[in-house]
């Protein structure tokens, strides 16, 4: 493969992370793989004392793992929707984030439907869901969906990776074997033919043209997981468009997060520009702004109509002493202060957009949290119940164990993946890149002048 | 009562008998692929199996010593799941009457040999309103025309039977809890740790008509106790109520009975204003309730007797009654 000089310069830049594994590295590695080990051990414990280890029963019969479940699915949408509309659109700026987009919706992609596993009482019956399946059950939707939505999501990594495989293949890097072959392997003879080149490129079109489309799909048929019931808070006509929108929402902010993680850690601030944050920031405003309209819409008719049922969700939700604070915190965090740190142009820095995406993260798995469990506490008859677990959901450590380890996993596979791969796309840059590369750092203020 | 006892034990005990010849039927015929009918079949085959006589003892004899039935009052798995040809089961229950008794509660346990925890049918303490007059309000499986848990079944474990029942394949369900969401009147129990059981059922073969031995991981609720119905017999609850408040039957044959009275259901509904619960949920409910007017006992009868820890279910609307 013949590199040109700007490629090069790419490639040489992240040499060294894909040749070294760090002290530091393995440290990281290591910390993860025991965090996961904490959780294999609960999961032990869950498989063989049966699930009265987790605080879910009989009324709340989803808790955390659910949550988590919508939560990566939900991350999941970086790639897919941010990467998928970015590229049908053809804008320039995307080709440095792309990879790492793409990351995120393949992990959280494996680690999600973890989270559905986790729920159910008889994992070794999976196979029922092949064997005996009803197509009208939402689940099976899911199934299917997730299933489609994952093999298009790898597809659209990989076709994006083929030449930068084939580019690390003949670079002759300092790499074990396995490596080498690995990169030889994936490369499958890619060698910039002018037919490998328009194959890859109409592949590549077709797959963003149709992951988009999936991915919607995706998180409806997981919202009416939940719309399809009887249940106040649930069964709601906006939840398709409410999930998908929110999941775009806490997609993009993984998104910058990763993005100021691997910038500090490789040292690539000249190809993550401050102007990938801001342009990124404005998406992620936009996004909260449909998102705050959407949460505003649906608490404003359930309140407003004030239904017997949907008023005890909706009371549990305003009281200080039930769920007020976290539901104040998931609307605070999660709407307000992501709109107003980007659209105030002295709080538009990479640092304060990244910690407004932490805080908006952690609010949307709050949200999750409040969707599914005051929802499952309030059920249509009393319950009249005198265990206080049955009544009241509070996760067990099992449970925290397990969420803590899907976190870890994400981690594991991003530092993971970071050393088998660039996560700066070299063979997306062309020559022209190279003459437009000294306007990388764009100040906030010219940004908005221009705008 | 004593002679209720006796009926209800002899019933049960037929029961198991039954069970363990369905066991060892299924158990010969999947591993010899002998047929069923097959009479003439005495050599011995090495083949143990574990049997539970009368009397509650496992015995363990040869598969070839077992007398084949071909009328089993344990249907297979596949007619369990068709149900019961022209009939369509229907329930009323008199909240007039109820007064809290809760022996419906334990002889249901009893029946289905769930702990004391387990509640299949249970009784809530009901206030409509504000002022309204708190009442008894028995509940079980609705066993509904329009099943919300059975749209959103993945595997087929919990169906709709042609007489009008729900039941639950404990052998196909996979635990996704999917069922005790999507039902609104929370009538669906999990099996969160290893059931308990009164005696050793391993080697029982479970069926959607009984459910035993329940299945860690899976979930289970109200049958309606169609076991009982093949042998013309009501369910415990009803039999086991002392003031006739569930009458059971068959909506075809229009006839329900309490045990003591048979009646016509439609005229029933008709002369007392039954209504379903949550009619407006669109369920199609086949419960039907007969609003408390004139009530027999006063509500405090059943829950000053309660002990302690009952009472506490209870206590907040007892309590702000007066």
């Amino acid at each position: 493969m013949e590199l040109n000089t700007y490629q090069q310069e790419v490639f040489e830049k992240q040499r060294p992370v894909i040749e070294n594994f760090s002290k530091k590295t393995w440290g990281w590695t290591i910390f993860y793989l025991l965090w996961i080990g904490v959780g294999g051990y609960a999961l032990y414990l869950q498989i063989a004392e049966g699930h009265e280890v987790t605080g879910m029963r009989d009324n709340v019969v989803w808790g955390l793992y659910i949550a988590n479940f919508i939560f990566f699915i939900g991350i999941s949408y970086a790639g897919a929707v941010i990467s998928g509309i970015l590229h049908i659109l053809q804008v320039e700026w995307r080709k440095p984030i792309i990879r790492i987009a793409e990351m995120i919706t393949v992990i959280a992609t494996i680690i999600g439907p973890i989270f559905i596993l986790l729920c159910i009482g008889r994992l070794d019956r999976l196979h029922h869901l092949f064997l005996y399946p009803r197509l009208q059950s939402p689940i099976t939707w899911d199934v299917l969906a997730i299933g489609t939505y994952f093999a298009g999501s790898v597809i659209f990594l990989y076709l994006a990776l083929i030449k930068d495989f084939a580019i690390y293949r003949d670079a002759k890097m300092n790499v074990p074997k396995w490596k080498q072959k690995m990169y030889k392997i994936l490369a499958i003879g890619y060698r910039g033919t002018p037919s490998q080149k328009r194959h890859i490129k109409i592949s590549t079109n077709l797959m963003a043209i149709m992951i988009v489309p999936l991915a919607i799909i995706v998180h409806s048929v997981l919202s009416w997981i939940f719309g399809m019931t009887l249940r106040p808070g649930w069964h709601s006509t906006i939840f398709g468009p409410y999930f998908v929108l929110a999941a775009i929402y806490s997609g993009t902010g993984v998104l910058i997060m990763a993005m100021w993680v691997y910038r500090k850690m490789y040292k690539l601030e000249s190809y993550l520009t401050d102007k990938h944050f801001i342009y990124l920031g404005y998406i992620m405003m936009i996004l909260g702004a449909g998102y705050g309209y959407f949460t505003f819409s649906e608490y404003l008719t359930d309140w407003f109509a004030s239904e017997k049922w949907t008023s005890e969700v909706i009371s549990k939700l305003f009281n200080m002493a039930e769920y007020g604070w976290w539901f104040l915190f998931a609307n605070v965090a999660g709407i307000l202060l992501p709109i107003l740190i980007v659209a105030i142009p002295k709080t538009r820095t990479p640092n304060l957009i990244t910690i407004a995406s932490f805080f908006m993260v952690i609010a949307l798995w709050v949200k999750r949290y409040l969707i599914i469990v005051p929802t499952l506490e309030s059920p249509l008859l009393p319950m009249q119940d005198t265990r206080i677990e049955y009544v009241k959901y509070s996760a067990t450590w099992v449970e925290w164990a397990l969420t803590l380890a899907g976190v870890a996993t994400f981690f594991l596979f991003f530092t993971l993946m970071s050393k088998f791969m660039t996560v700066i796309p070299i063979s997306e840059f062309g020559d022209k890149e190279k003459k437009a590369e000294p306007e990388t750092k764009i100040l906030p203020e010219a940004e908005i002048a221009s705008a | 009562m004593k002679e209720q006892e006796e009926i209800n034990d002899n019933g049960r005990r037929g029961f198991i008998k039954n069970l363990a010849i369905a066991t060892v039927a299924t158990a010969a015929c999947g591993s010899l692929s002998c047929s069923c009918k097959s009479k003439t079949d005495v050599a011995v085959t090495g083949n143990k199996v574990k049997l539970l006589s009368p009397d509650g003892e496992i015995v363990e004899i040869d598969s070839a010593y077992l007398n084949h039935q071909e009328h089993m009052a344990i249907v297979s798995k596949l007619e369990a799941r068709e149900g019961m040809a022209g009939k369509k089961f229907v329930m009323v229950v008199d909240l007039s009457r109820c007064k809290n008794a809760r022996k419906c509660v334990t002889a249901c346990q009893k029946w289905h040999y769930r702990p004391e925890e387990t509640e299949w049918l249970t009784v809530k303490l009901m206030k409509d309103s504000e002022e309204g007059a708190p009442y008894w309000f028995p509940k079980q499986c609705f066993h509904c025309d329009n099943p919300p848990c059975v749209k959103v079944c993945p595997v087929d474990a919990t169906f709709k039977r042609d007489d009008g029942l729900v039941l639950i394949d404990n052998d196909r369900c996979i635990g996704c809890k999917f069922c005790m969401a999507a039902c609104p009147y929370s009538t669906r129990v999990f099996n969160w740790e290893e059931p308990y059981q009164p005696f050793d059922m391993t080697g029982m073969a479970s069926n959607p008509e009984t459910n035993i031995p329940a299945k860690v991981g899976t979930v289970e609720k109200c049958d309606f106790c169609p076991d009982r119905s093949r042998e013309g017999l009501l369910p415990p609850c009803v039999e086991a109520c002392p003031n006739g408040v569930f009458y059971f039957g068959d909506e075809n044959e229009d006839t329900v009975s309490n045990g003591d009275e048979t009646i016509s259901f439609k005229q029933l509904i008709k002369d007392r204003a039954a209504y379903r619960f949550q009619e407006e949920l669109g369920t199609k409910p086949r419960v039907y309730y007969l609003p408390p007017k004139d009530r027999q006992f006063p509500v405090e009868r059943g829950y000053d007797d309660l002990p302690e820890k009952l009472k506490d279910r209870f206590r907040d609307i007892m309590e702000n009654k007066s």
